[in-house]
């Protein structure tokens, strides 16, 4: 259970990004997990919930992406995505490849804020 | 009011991950080969270390050891009988070891005076998984006390493994573990795994253990 010290970690992420821009007003935070992350989407809103409290992110939104486990196959020559993560051989020709190209992620991939100027109740 | 969207793409564990090529960078000059010992608890990882220890300082190597828990510095205890460096992690609470930690630990050691340095991490199959602690070689414990599908359940951690090293196999027949098995799920979950098999109380692929850090030593420092 490491998902409060990421949910902290996400927190300190955003408000370093818009340090320079103290006034706009954060609605959503769009975060990339892969499924072999070891992180675990419930969890975390519920910790990241509880982190923003009383931070420049109360209220805004998370938004989870879950980003399914790809690999690159050295036969097919190609990127695919694997139905099942506990099994990374090609789908197309069965294959073993340990090369994953996609679902280790665990990053915030944009921030939706709206400026002051324009924020009107 | 139109919301503006501020592109990022910046991972959480940056700071971890800066700390920890920081400190894989100082391992490199000091000739350091760095081994992280992931597992559930009660695997045997201290059991393991505290053989190896002995048998790399008895073969003229200079090991060294930090060892993660919640509390106590018992496993620290145990393990300073090889005669090793070690110096007990207590991370309070904190379910994993994160590079700083590690980084803390090593303050007055002299790194260049060892040539192997195991990080036996905290007990635990999942939160270990996403943090680098800058080493050299991750391995992962499976005690055929778990059973063979114990992989499938947190395929994170043996995915992210270097080598995976089946525990206490001198009571396989004993607990019915399905050796076969054990070996296709973890090659499924990560193709090209190294695999061995020990028992640090008989002494079973010990050998093949110790050789097998030795020879990753060496293509390590060899590599680029």
């Amino acid at each position: 259970m490491h998902e409060l010290s990421i949910a902290s970690n996400l927190v300190q992420t955003v408000t370093d990004a818009l340090a320079d821009s103290p006034s706009v007003r954060i609605l959503r935070v769009r975060l990339r997990v892969g499924v072999l992350s070891s992180v675990e989407p419930e969890s975390l809103q519920f910790c990241y919930d509880i982190v923003t409290r009383g931070t420049r992110l109360e209220g805004a939104d998370l938004e989870i992406i879950t980003v399914p486990l790809a690999i690159r196959c050295p036969a097919c020559q190609l990127d695919v995505d694997l139905p099942k993560h506990t099994d990374l051989r090609c789908p197309r020709c069965g294959q073993p490849s340990g090369a994953i190209v996609r679902g280790k992620e665990l990053e915030v991939e944009s921030i939706e804020v709206v400026d002051p100027a324009e924020d009107t109740p | 009011m139109t919301p503006r969207i501020v592109e990022l793409r910046q991972g959480l564990l940056k700071k971890n991950d800066q700390l920890a090529a920081a400190l894989r960078a100082r391992f490199r000059d000091a000739r350091l080969f760095v081994v992280n010992l992931v597992s559930s608890p009660g695997t045997g990882k201290t059991r393991l270390l505290e053989e190896t220890l002995t048998a790399l300082k008895s073969a003229g190597h200079r090991p060294a050891a930090l060892v993660g828990d919640l509390e106590t510095d018992n496993d620290a205890m145990r393990l300073a009988r090889s005669g090793a460096p070690v110096r007990q992690i207590q991370t309070h609470g904190i379910c994993h070891l994160e590079a700083d930690m590690v980084e803390r630990h090593l303050a007055g050691w002299n790194l260049a005076d060892h040539d192997f340095l195991f990080v036996e991490n905290v007990g635990n199959l999942v939160c270990t998984s996403s943090y680098d602690l800058g080493e050299s070689c991750r391995v992962a414990l499976l005690s055929v006390t778990e059973g063979e599908d114990k992989p499938l359940k947190y395929p994170g951690l043996y995915n992210s493994a270097d080598i995976a090293l089946i525990t206490k196999i001198d009571l396989a027949v004993a607990c019915e573990f399905d050796r076969q098995t054990a070996h296709k799920n973890l090659l499924n979950l990560r193709p090209g795994l190294q695999l061995l098999e020990t028992s640090a109380k008989t002494g079973q692929g010990m050998t093949e253990w110790v050789d097998c850090l030795l020879e990753r030593r060496r293509a390590h420092l060899a590599g680029p």
